[in-house]
């Protein structure tokens, strides 16, 4: 196996792991949007990260985190619907970026690349960086995966029950930075959002408890990442993309399992009264 | 001036919360306008009123979900808190069992929560996942939820709301028994009068600011009360809640409000 193939390969793995039970909350919140446009602010990261001289992920990660504040201070003013002020931000992002990239004439930038991916050029250094960022993902999440679940079942209830929400809701937010940032490398800005939710959506239908969800959401991106690399090798094709494909086919099969099976015989009659299901 | 003293409790000391001259506003608009309101272990409050009256907000403000803009709230020193929330919306994509559901607010051996859901009349739910059980089966595992961490007060955010006739009285007269039980204090909220005239201590009628509070028997009589919910409701359930009651004249016809 050559080096570039098996660097490809790890970082792909690491981006799944961490995308698993990321993603698994960006489904439950119902914030794939707001993932969307943490990833179309990437390419104005890549930029910053540039300017500062840092590594490119953690000028991503930064922007994003920038993003993710700015937006939280613009919501709070009620002046648009949530969707639409991420609208906003998002392609107000993207548009800065790619003139952003476009003043600094030193940076080689290979659009294409940040775009859609660039796996088979992953380089040591981003191994670290992917690795670094991912498990910090991973700690992070664990850390707060309770309370996590806790706000995202009802925010008031968790709150009463000392939960400290707007510091939960923060962490999560650094966390879907982080694995923005490092899924940018393996299959571009415009697909890392497939690859958080895609394998969270297959999960669904065999899990019965959310941590199998979030197991089960990491076996399916990593399988996904594998399948893909192998048939972009094989065929000649672009790998991001492939990877993304393989994913929605695992996708497309998981709908034909039969339902994850709850213990949920409950009888229907002679129970409490007048309460219709 | 706000001031949400924890460290030092009401005044009475049977009181686990009271609020003095709460203020709320939104955007310009009066949503509570100085209201007062207590309770004591062992009673059950209710807040009526229609919709958009400010119930859900007064109910928000004493949890300290939301700072008032003016007025204080006094809590007994370590007052634990039981909520049961109008709504629980969950995405049916979060597979999340009953027990799973109960444990996220406090951690409990599966037979302490077998014990608890059979107390509420649901233990045969408690394997089954939370999208799958049905509006009523629900408020019951709310109130199970709430009752997990021992509260001293029981806050319920419409415990009633999708229930019909038959199952509501069953749920207040459970409500009751929790009570005596618990020897907590129940706050609760509700725009269903009927029930509510038939199982509460104290009710408090409020349209931003408190009409009228009292037993239900004198709130039903009170003139803003008869102002606010009709003639013909207000009869009845004069009627309704107190027939051995000789006294039958309502005081007052209906009069404007003074306030809008």
């Amino acid at each position: 196996m050559d080096d570039f193939f098996l660097r490809a390969l790890l970082g792909g793995i690491g981006v799944a792991v961490a995308a698993g039970p990321v993603g698994c909350f960006i489904v439950w919140r119902r914030m794939v949007y707001f993932g969307a446009a943490l990833a179309h602010s990437a390419l104005l990261g890549v930029a910053l990260g540039f300017l500062l001289g840092i590594d490119l992920s953690a000028g991503i990660f930064a922007l994003c985190v920038l993003l993710a504040l700015l937006f939280v201070l613009l919501e709070r003013q009620h002046l648009l619907p949530t969707d639409t002020l991420l609208g906003v931000l998002a392609h107000v992002a993207l548009a800065g970026g790619l003139v952003a990239v476009a003043f600094l004439s030193d940076l080689r930038v290979d659009l294409m690349g940040y775009l859609f991916g660039d796996i088979l050029a992953v380089t040591t250094g981003d191994l670290a960086a992917i690795a670094a960022l991912a498990l910090m993902t991973l700690a992070g999440m664990s850390f707060i995966w309770r309370a996590l679940l806790s706000i995202t079942v009802n925010e008031d209830l968790a709150a009463v029950e000392g939960v400290p929400v707007a510091g939960v809701r923060l962490g999560f937010v650094l966390m879907v930075a982080g694995v923005v940032a490092i899924g940018m490398k393996i299959v571009g800005m415009l697909l890392i959002l497939s690859l958080i939710i895609i394998p969270a959506a297959t999960a669904r239908r065999l899990a019965s408890t959310p941590e199998r969800m979030a197991l089960l959401a990491v076996v399916f991106g990593v399988l996904s990442v594998i399948a893909g690399l192998y048939a972009s090798l094989y065929w000649d094709l672009p790998s991001g993309p492939l990877i993304v494909l393989t994913a929605a086919l695992l996708f497309a099969l998981s709908q034909a399992w039969p339902r994850a099976r709850h213990a949920s015989a409950v009888p229907l009659a002679g129970g409490r009264a007048g309460e219709a299901r | 001036m706000t001031e949400t003293a924890h460290h030092q409790g009401p005044g009475d000391s049977s009181q686990l919360i009271a609020a003095h001259g709460l203020s709320v506003h939104f955007h310009e608009r009066t949503i509570l306008d100085r209201v007062d309101l207590t309770v004591s272990r062992g009673e059950i409050v209710t807040v009526i009123g229609l919709n958009g009256a400010g119930k859900s907000t007064l109910v928000r403000a004493l949890l300290g979900l939301i700072t008032p803009d003016a007025g204080r709230i006094l809590r007994q020193p370590g007052l634990r808190i039981g909520y049961s929330p109008q709504h629980l919306h969950l995405d049916a994509t979060l597979p999340l069992s009953v027990a799973r559901f109960l444990t996220l607010g406090a951690h409990a051996p599966r037979r302490r929560l077998l014990k608890l859901l059979a107390e509420v009349g649901v233990a045969d739910v408690l394997d089954s996942q939370i999208a799958e059980i049905s509006g009523g089966e629900m408020h019951r595992v709310l109130l199970a939820r709430a009752l997990l961490r021992k509260p001293d007060l029981l806050v319920l955010d419409e415990p009633l709301a999708g229930v019909d006739v038959a199952g509501q009285s069953e749920l207040y007269r459970l409500i009751a028994d929790i009570r005596d039980r618990y020897a907590c204090g129940v706050l609760m909220v509700s725009h269903d009068l009927h029930v509510v005239m038939a199982a509460t201590d104290r009710v408090v009628c409020i349209n931003h600011h408190v009409c009228c509070t009292g037993r239900p028997e004198a709130v039903t009589r009170h003139p803003e009360f008869v102002a606010l919910f009709g003639r013909h409701v207000a009869e009845g359930l004069a009627v309704y809640s107190h027939h051995h009651d000789h006294q039958h004249d309502v005081a007052g016809a209906p009069v404007p409000l003074d306030e809008g």
